[in-house]
């Protein structure tokens, strides 16, 4: 396997020496090598983050690091240690010690509590459930016209076997007062200083209620890494991850709407369908970030994959939607004219990733673009041409693979 | 074949320690970019670099001055970024010049 598909889809390998990138990096003094992520200022240098394998380094401080996209084709379930990162503020925990580590649950309740992760361990019923976390701006990177922010290519996301316990039964052992309307959720990062508003988030109480949101203290049978919110973090399936708050110690029930930078300025879309409007426009009609779009992905081609002509090519990759499930995954060989349907893998759950695979044979030599398209069990799908909002949030065109046919 | 580039980046301190009592301690790697040359740096220095690295700025994506006027806007009213007022004109004009797209007029 050359370098260029081990590492991915998309991104290729480059020895900065050689290639004389280091200039570009500008005074790394560590001779790292990089990977460009295919958009213009795309390269990146990969690093190794405690607990972590190399990861494409976005940002240092605080930690933001993406997914190499060849992770995705190794399983259904993301490794901790390839798991991406993203904090808001740099003032993140870098020791816990776990015996000390308290969860308060207080506000609008009838019985506020101190809990400790034993307590919650053995207090309540342990319950796992898949599901795939996704960064509000995983692939911004992609969006034309450009725009700011984390300039991410399609590996801010993950899925993993989270374990924890429900939020509904803590919410309901404090005891939930009548004017209860949104839980806030408050970890132990904060920012560098005082003035800058804290990382905090807001579940409606009836979302909270659902019995799909998780505290979880495991993630893929381990505890969780700390850069991914060690010793507790909320996990909100179906949900982008501006809402899965990372060494959650704090939950607040509230009698109003939270109003705070983070809920009622940042993370928002246009509240239009499909969360876009015109490329390039503004709108103030907005809503907070809510549920994934179905999103898919070929994992086992990336771009300048060769094939070979009248043999099978195994072709495989992932879909995955906002909880109602994938009904169906469809593959084009040749641009998107003709559509043929993939065969789903093993069913984890209808947070999950859902694995497709496909033996395709190319009829004829040539370049080729191949297309996946996922359908969800509302009918959901994917648009061919992208959507466009001023945040970057949600993409989910239909992917193509550029591939040569020989 | 399993590349494993992080290998080169064995100058990098990466500690996790659990120690007997289950604390969880880990040692973030040091940071090395620095901030491109350039007339009015220092701003960019003592206003910027508290609270992020610099690639949260050499990430961005080829951008006219009136993107960075609206980040250096955001940072001062949204996020409390200490920069003076009268000093942001200048810091805008080092962020467009060396990491937007130069030649962008003022407004």
């Amino acid at each position: 396997m050359h370098l260029r598909s081990s590492l991915g889809r998309r991104q290729f390998l480059r020895n900065a020496s050689l290639a004389g990138a280091a200039a570009l990096l500008g005074n790394r003094a560590f001779g790292a090598d990089t990977v460009t992520l295919p958009f213009a200022n795309g390269e990146r240098p990969l690093a190794t983050f405690p607990q972590k394998r190399p990861l494409i380094l976005q940002t240092s401080r605080p930690p933001q690091l993406e997914t190499p996209f060849s992770v995705f084709n190794e399983g259904i379930l993301t490794p901790n240690d390839a798991f991406f990162v993203r904090y808001h503020l740099a003032n993140i925990p870098t020791s816990i010690d776990p015996e000390k580590f308290r969860l308060e649950v207080k506000g609008r309740v009838k019985t506020p509590l101190t809990l400790s992760l034993e307590a919650l361990r053995h207090d309540f019923e342990n319950v796992e459930v898949v599901a795939v976390n996704q960064c509000s701006g995983n692939s911004r990177g992609f969006f034309v016209p450009r725009v700011g922010g984390g300039q991410s290519g399609n590996g801010a996301m993950g899925n993993a076997k989270w374990r924890g316990v429900r939020l509904k039964d803590v919410l309901e052992k404090a005891g939930l007062q009548a004017d209860a309307k949104q839980v806030t959720c408050n970890g132990l990062d904060g920012p560098v200083l005082p003035q800058t508003p804290d990382f905090v988030k807001a579940l409606d109480i009836d979302h909270a209620l659902d019995g799909d949101v998780m505290l979880a203290f495991e993630m893929n049978g381990a505890p969780l890494p700390m850069l991914n919110g060690f010793p507790l973090r909320l996990v909100v399936p179906g949900y982008y991850g501006t809402y899965w708050v990372k060494h959650l110690n704090e939950l607040t029930v509230i009698p109003d709407v939270l109003a705070n930078f983070w809920m009622a300025t940042g993370y928002r879309i246009p509240n239009t369908p499909g969360a876009c409007i015109e490329p390039g426009t503004t709108t103030k009609n907005t809503v907070p970030i809510n549920r994934f779009n179905v999103r898919s992905f070929i994992t086992s081609h990336a771009d300048g994959a060769q094939v070979t002509t009248k043999q099978v090519a195994h072709i495989r990759g992932i879909a995955f939607d906002g909880g109602s499930g994938i009904r169906e995954v469809l593959f084009s060989g040749d641009g998107g004219k003709s559509w043929q349907s993939a065969e789903l893998g093993d069913d984890l759950g209808r947070f999950s990733f859902r694995e497709w695979k496909l033996a395709y044979t190319p009829p004829q030599a040539g370049a080729a673009e191949w297309k996946c398209r996922a359908i969800n069990r509302v009918g959901q799908s994917q648009p061919m041409e992208a959507l466009w909002n001023p945040a970057g949030y949600m993409r989910n065109v239909v992917e193509t693979v550029k591939v040569t046919i020989a | 074949m399993k590349t494993r580039p992080a290998l080169l980046l064995s100058t990098l301190a990466v500690l996790v320690t659990t120690a007997l009592a289950g604390e969880v301690t880990i040692q973030l790697p040091t940071e090395t970019a620095t901030l491109r040359p350039g007339k009015g740096v220092e701003l960019a220095q003592a206003n910027c670099f508290t609270c992020h690295s610099v690639d949260y700025i050499k990430t961005q994506p080829p951008m006219p001055r009136k993107f960075w006027e609206g980040e250096v806007k955001k940072m001062r009213e949204k996020y409390g970024a200490p920069t003076p007022e009268e000093a942001a004109p200048t810091l805008v004009d080092y962020l467009t010049s060396t990491y937007g797209i130069p030649n962008t007029k003022k407004p």
